[in-house]
């Protein structure tokens, strides 16, 4: 490097070296190319099967051929065209899109990624080429001028690419002037693929499991009793109060449903120690049910059919059991099915009454139809009458900010609720800035079941965005924990932080509640949920002995 | 590439007018015929379209919701972005129609480096939009008065308005003009902006180039190559009142013109133009959140295969009865057994 | 490197827009432009991360910097890594340093102190690009690393405690 005095010019470094990839000529023909680390392993066979799912085979998403049975283009037609008369949605947003552009950089895929497929508009053509090709008569008779194309083996590759590196967080359609919905077209993209057994094998496990264990990490009865028995051992350390849960107990008056990922998971595991610690405290009369043992559902991330099926149990079970409402646990694609689409899918049993707390009395009239209420409403409620006696300070070592999951912003309209319960548990609160929360959240990267490890280059672009807000309040006041309503969050943020910002770490809104809670008879708290030293109280205690 | 496709296509459309009412002479066609099919075909085709939505049906309840839902009593909701009745829906979707309300939601402080608010420039395509969609209507809307006799109070009203600067014989009326220049905006940005330019289609390009030509030529024929307006009017009322004839001695500029609106109408049902009906029933946006207080129905429901409780609780019953867990038929089967074993004996 | 300094001072900014347009290119055009268009770092963390750690390197070279170099370097080789790039393209940009400077230099590059002294700067650079790849590297470590605990945190706690591990076999979550 000392003869340095010719260096080669710009130009013929990047001649020599080909860096400049920007994809030639109209994205049409631009062919797909499976990166690793952006997509997700195919699903084994064995899931299929135990679902009643077709073309269960042994296949790779990097194999060159996906063993699509013979006739697949008939199939996904056939069933485009099934769809495009069931959804309104569907039929809509494949006519009216006008190529604007306001959602191009909405995107956290595409701001993480620089892939223009990523842009939400484009995600869309992808399906759209497929539609005016096969569904208009414009398409049919203009071909390419009219922005159709046929569909092929490689275009039916790509449509399965982008399907799943959208995580169906509807931040496009908060901006779109027609509300069009990227999320209900990625949807029905995973439909048509899923009818030729293309799912990812990090969803279809998981559908399986919960299918018929009951929940996603396919945990037996005795095992999530035993879990749960686990977290109240350490509760117990922690408060020296022994809390003895009931399972399946009929004539409860309410049914406990969670993501289970929060009876196995770090951090996950805190916020159900948080719920387990308040409704103790209040003395609800409720159960958990190990076979409605899953408040999530990867169902919605296959098919509507595939969502409903794995909700029978929610209902179901509230019915067997005769409580008389549902508190549903934190969590974000679950709270926008319960919302949106539960009691869609089934009929609320007669048993059910309209959410009434037996501590407040409030009803809860917006749950009248449903008869779900979100634990952190029931929660906002108690704090409001001033039910819980609360010591903010032991949370006073965390300085936190509140992550708004997508599904429960822009799915459900849940906003203060959480804050407020965050604010009366905690002292120092802070937001991120104003357009990265509220309805304008950035997801986290990893949902719609893409929280996998083999794509997580996928995940921590997709993140960036999230992250990027968390680091400004990071180094502006110092926050160092990340809460949230959402299990997939608890899961997939804290691996987020640890890349982008060190020295954040992630919890549950509950779990903030359990540290905060004064539960009567408890000793004095020297841990926290975590069991680590509770900064400012372990020393007082050593003094006063 | 797509642009240069549309704008041939906008050409050769200029070029049929100018032949078919300049040198054949058909006016009969370009001033009767055409305009008549081009209604035709623009009612039914928007007509069929809607119905066709409307039939559709709303399987799930998938408002987006952009603000606090109706929820605890003491939490105050946004009525506009997570409306809970009819009436707030109503002005969710008026907000939408009127203002672009989501598209408005680019206009926003930006911050720059070292955090400092930097105001961004993403308004540009509300305003462009906003600024092309009323100049379209209002020219719309002033064009009725070649369909009624005498002519309405409203569009007098607004003609007034229109002119309102008062330059030149006849008298400037805007928004000809903004219209005009709002299409080219609409239509640069396409051009110059890589991202849009990327996801362009032809069909992006086409409407826009053809509206200008529509705008243009209006222009022409109002400000520089004269039209004898009575005569056009004789044409217009004859059209509206079913009684078409054609006067002769009309500029070919106007069949130009009226060549033209006929082409966008007629492609207007076939094309995305058709989210001037598409918006009103956009399931995200005219939806109540209010689906745990209302159930909806989805119309095409069907049974699905379940794994019920009692199939969960054959599999898993002496685990579930060794952790305490209570089960259904223990008693049942306990009693069978008994049965069983008695029998033996 | 005085005088050398001195030049790099003065012409600071030219050299910065240089090098951030220089690593925009390496995205699709469509993505550069839009990279390059919005300047709040929250909708474009990665035109505003990339742009913030140029600018902190040069402030650096040219001894105005007050924070390590390293730090900057990480925030735009962190992106990279879980871009698109090989490991040669996530770095490669440090090394075009050298080509700019001599663009803005211009003229004084006759002088031969200066010659001299872009000489020491070269091999600066030069040591900043394996500081790079070092980052680069790290980073992808760091992905790993995150796989393998994020399977622990999954699972591991409870499975410990409750002397489950082998189920770990029998589940796949």
């Amino acid at each position: 490097m000392a003869k340095a005095a010719k260096p080669p010019k710009p130009e013929e470094i990047t001649k020599t070296l080909d860096y400049r990839k920007t994809p030639k000529g109209p994205w049409i023909d631009t062919k797909v190319e499976f990166r690793p680390g952006m997509y997700c392993y195919g699903t084994r066979p064995k899931y299929l099967e135990e679902v009643d799912m077709p073309n269960p085979r042994e296949w790779s998403t990097s194999d060159e051929d996906w063993k699509l049975p013979e006739n697949w283009k008939e199939i996904f037609l056939e069933g485009m065209e099934d769809r495009l008369r069931k959804h309104r949605s569907f039929r809509l947003f494949m006519d009216i899109c006008v190529r604007c552009g306001a959602c191009a950089d909405k995107c956290h895929f595409y701001i993480g990624t620089g892939d223009p497929k990523n842009m939400p508009v484009l995600r869309a053509e992808l399906l759209r080429s497929i539609y005016r090709r096969y569904f208009t008569t414009g398409g049919k008779l203009l071909k390419r001028t009219a922005g159709a194309r046929e569909l092929t083996e490689e275009v039916f590759k790509e449509l399965w690419y982008y399907a799943y590196q959208c995580t169906e967080c509807r931040r496009c359609s908060v901006f779109c002037p027609y509300g069009i919905d990227t999320a209900e077209i990625t949807i029905m993209v995973r439909e048509l693929v899923n009818l030729l057994g293309c799912n990812t094998d990090w969803i279809m496990g998981p559908v399986a499991n919960c299918y018929h264990k009951g929940n996603h990490l396919g945990l037996e009865p005795h095992t999530i009793q035993s879990n749960i028995e686990m977290m109240c051992d350490d509760i117990e350390e922690i408060t020296g109060i022994r809390i003895e849960p009931t399972f399946n107990r009929k004539g409860a008056e309410i049914l406990f449903v969670t993501p289970s990922g929060d009876l196995f998971a770090v951090p996950g595991v805190y916020t159900a120690m948080g719920y387990l610690m308040l409704f103790h405290e209040l003395g609800l009369d409720y159960t958990w049910s190990t076979y409605a043992s899953e408040g999530g559902n990867f169902g919605f991330f296959t098919s509507l059919e595939m969502a409903k099926r794995l909700y029978y149990k929610v209902y179901a079970e509230a019915e067997r059991l005769g409580v008389k409402f549902i508190i549903g646990g934190e969590c974000g694609h679950m709270w926008r099915l319960w919302h949106q689409y539960l009691a869609t899918f089934w009929k609320p049993p007669e048993n059910l009454e309209t959410p009434k707390s037996p501590i407040t009395g409030t009803v809860f009239e917006h749950a009248s139809a449903s008869k779900v209420v979100h634990v952190v409403e029931f929660t906002a409620d108690l704090i409001r009458h001033g039910k819980l006696k609360l010591d903010p300070s032991r949370n006073d070592h965390l300085r936190v900010t509140f992550h708004d999951s997508c599904n429960t912003s822009r799915g459900m309209g849940f906003f203060e609720e959480p804050r407020y319960v965050i604010k009366n548990v905690c002292n120092h609160f802070y937001e991120m800035p104003e357009n990265t929360i509220r309805e304008k959240t950035f997801c986290c990267g990893s949902g719609s079941g893409l929280n996998a490890s083999e794509n997580m280059e996928l995940r921590m672009r997709g993140g960036l965005p999230r992250a990027n807000a968390v680091r400004y309040v990071h180094e502006k006041y110092g926050v160092n924990m990340l809460a949230n309503v959402c299990a997939i969050d608890r899961a997939a943020l804290p691996t987020l932080m640890q890349y982008w910002v060190p020295g954040v770490e992630v919890c549950g809104v509950h779990e903030l509640v359990g540290n905060a809670l004064v539960m009567t008879g408890e000793k004095k708290r020297t841990m926290d949920l975590r069991l680590e030293p509770l900064p400012g109280f372990e020393e007082e205690e050593e003094e006063e002995e | 590439m797509g642009v240069w496709f549309s704008f041939w296509v906008v050409v050769g459309l200029i070029l049929v007018a100018l032949i078919g009412a300049g040198l054949l002479n058909l006016s009969v066609i370009f001033g009767v015929v055409f305009p008549y099919l081009a209604l035709v075909v623009f009612l039914v085709g928007l007509i069929y379209r809607v119905v066709q939505w409307g039939k559709t049906p709303v399987p799930f309840h998938i408002p987006t919701t952009c603000g606090q839902q109706k929820s605890l009593s003491w939490i105050k909701y946004s009525k506009l972005e997570s409306p809970a009745t009819g009436w707030e829906v109503f002005l969710r979707m008026f907000l939408e129609v009127v203002a672009f309300r989501s598209l408005f939601r680019n206009l926003r402080t930006e911050m720059g480096p070292g955090f400092r608010p930097v105001y961004g420039s993403s308004k540009w395509l509300w305003l462009g939009g906003i600024a092309f969609h009323y100049s379209f209507l209002i020219v719309f809307l002033r064009h009725l008065r070649f369909f009624t006799q005498p002519p309405s109070k409203l569009v007098s009203i607004i003609d007034s308005f229109d002119g309102f600067l008062q330059i030149g014989h006849p008298h400037l009326q805007l928004t000809g003009v903004v219209l005009f220049f709002a299409a080219l905006y609409l239509f640069l940005r396409r051009l110059y902006i890589p991202q849009v330019r990327y996801i362009s289609l032809p069909a992006d390009y086409f409407p826009l180039l053809l509206i200008m030509g529509i705008a243009g030529s209006g222009i022409l024929m109002r400000y520089f190559i004269k039209t004898d307006i009575t005569k056009v009017k004789e044409l217009t009322m004859g059209l509206a009142t079913f009684h078409p004839k054609v006067p002769e001695g009309i500029g070919v500029i106007f069949y130009v013109h009226i060549f033209l609106v006929s082409v966008l109408f007629a492609y207007f049902p076939f094309s995305k133009l058709v989210h001037l009906g598409g918006v009103f029933l956009s399931p995200t946006r005219n939806l109540a959140n209010n689906s745990r207080m209302k159930r909806h129905i989805n119309p095409w429901d069907y049974p699905v295969k379940v794994h019920t409780y009692e199939e969960y609780e054959e599999e898993f019953r002496e685990k579930m009865k060794m952790a305490g867990i209570p089960v259904e038929k223990d008693i049942e089967e306990e009693e069978t057994e008994e049965k069983e074993q008695e029998e033996k004996e | 490197m005085e005088q050398l300094r001195e030049v790099l001072r003065t012409r600071r900014d030219g050299i910065v827009r240089r090098w951030f347009d220089y690593i925009i290119e390496t995205y699709p055009e469509e993505t550069a432009a839009f990279l390059k268009s919005k300047r709040d770092p929250f909708t474009n963390p990665v035109g505003s991360t990339i742009k913030e750690g140029i600018e902190g390197i040069i402030d650096y070279i040219v001894g105005e910097g007050e924070e390590e170099v390293q730090t900057f370097l990480d925030r735009i080789i962190r992106i990279r890594a879980v871009q698109d790039f090989k490991p040669s393209e996530a770095v490669e940009f440090v090394f075009h340093l050298k080509d700019i400077v001599r663009a803005e230099v211009g003229m004084r590059l006759d002088e031969p102190e200066i010659r001299r002294q872009l000489r020491e700067f070269d091999s600066s650079v030069d040591k900043l690009a394996l500081l790079a790849f070092d980052i680069f590297m790290e980073c992808r470590e760091k992905i790993y690393e995150l796989k393998a605990t994020e399977l622990k945190n999954m699972t591991y706690k409870l499975l410990e405690r409750a002397k489950l591990l082998d189920e770990l076999d029998k589940h796949k979550w």
